[in-house]
């Protein structure tokens, strides 16, 4: 069986500790958290990702410019990512966590987290066997792996400095508008 | 100490926890965070067992990566195990002693909530796999590096998430 070295395996899941233990302390991993996103009830999964994103495309700005990590940027398998958006987003919707935070769920014992766990397995095992199949469909009209910066031929530090005032704006009228119903 | 024992965080910190933890991880193991490929790479090791010979040869055949047990599969762990430790330090009453049915979703019995779950679980991973990532690997990791096929998989996944949710659960009120 091939392995990535004990060590490789075992900084992952020391990062995977880290990811699950701030899923759970942002309510992420709370039943309600997807589906009250979905009604547009309860924004915090939006307030998560927008500030990881944020925070993270400094980072990785950094990274990629000094050199110390490259970028991973995923295929623009546009037929691909709108039939499994699709089929994600309604997955997502009836069982109400996404991959990592149903993976948290599980760990915070949610019992209807571990039926989403073995569902996963046996979407996995679909995949598997549909994908010598579909693999054309998914893949055909390959865009390759552009970015938006590259696509639209500007500067990355742009979006960088672009997303964290966009983020700090969202947040800003999203609190103000919080308070204001408390007081209302 | 106290900080660990409290039940929740604000979502901007943990947020920026998770931007701090992702330029960390691209530093430490060269890649950014992702929960789905190591679902389909631990499925394709043992799916000798499980799927039909012919299947299997298939996919060995036309799929470019080998699967293996990597960095990712320690993370999928790492965050079952997170989780459980965070839960364990606020003391959180509920684990794993009744089913756990949200507000939103008491009109469906405890069996229904089961196959439900599964049945969703089991399309998530499909349409993540087809997409080549999740609300991780693309909605973070990938829009955070401004990846083009991340930020039209983020729309995709919220506007048919929130179509399919009203359908199931927005008829009372």
């Amino acid at each position: 069986m091939k392995r990535d070295t004990i060590g490789k395996i075992l900084l992952g899941a020391g990062t995977g500790m880290i990811f699950g233990f701030l899923l759970h302390k942002g309510r992420a991993a709370d039943p309600g958290a997807i589906s009250g996103q979905l009604h547009a009830s309860d924004s915090s999964v939006f307030k998560i990702m927008a500030t990881a994103s944020a925070v993270g495309a400094a980072g990785a700005h950094i990274l990629n410019r000094s050199g110390l990590a490259p970028s991973t940027i995923k295929p623009l398998n546009t037929r691909g990512i709108l039939l499994g958006g699709t089929a994600f987003g309604a997955g997502m919707a009836m069982l109400g966590y996404c991959p990592g935070t149903g993976m948290a769920a599980l760990g915070a014992g949610h019992k209807d987290a571990a039926t989403g766990a073995l569902g996963m397995v046996a979407g996995a095992a679909a995949y598997i066997t549909l994908y010598p199949k579909i693999k054309t469909l998914l893949e055909k009209g390959d865009a390759g792996a552009p970015t938006l910066p590259e696509l639209t031929g500007t500067n990355p530090l742009l979006w960088v400095a672009g997303m964290a005032a966009a983020t700090a704006a969202v947040a800003v009228i999203l609190e103000r508008d919080s308070t204001r119903e408390i007081k209302t | 100490m106290e900080a660990l024992q409290k039940k929740s965080w604000s979502p901007y910190t943990v947020g920026a926890a998770i931007g701090a933890l992702e330029t960390a991880a691209m530093l430490t193991a060269k890649r950014p965070l992702g929960i789905t490929s190591a679902f389909e790479n631990a499925v394709a090791l043992a799916a000798g067992k499980i799927l039909p010979e012919k299947a299997v040869n298939e996919y060995a055949r036309t799929h470019e990566e080998t699967p293996k047990i990597d960095w990712e599969t320690g993370l999928v762990a790492g965050v079952v195990f997170g989780s459980m430790l965070s839960a364990r330090l606020s003391a959180e009453k509920n684990s794993s002693r009744m089913p756990e049915i949200s507000a939103q979703k008491e009109e469906h019995s405890g069996a229904l909530r089961y196959a439900t779950a599964f049945g969703g679980g089991a399309l998530m991973m499909l349409g993540a796999r087809m997409a080549n990532g999740c609300t991780s690997g693309h909605g973070i990791s990938g829009t955070m590096q401004f990846a083009a096929s991340s930020w039209l998989f983020v729309p995709v996944i919220f506007a048919s998430g929130a179509i399919v949710s009203k359908a199931f659960f927005g008829r009372k009120k």
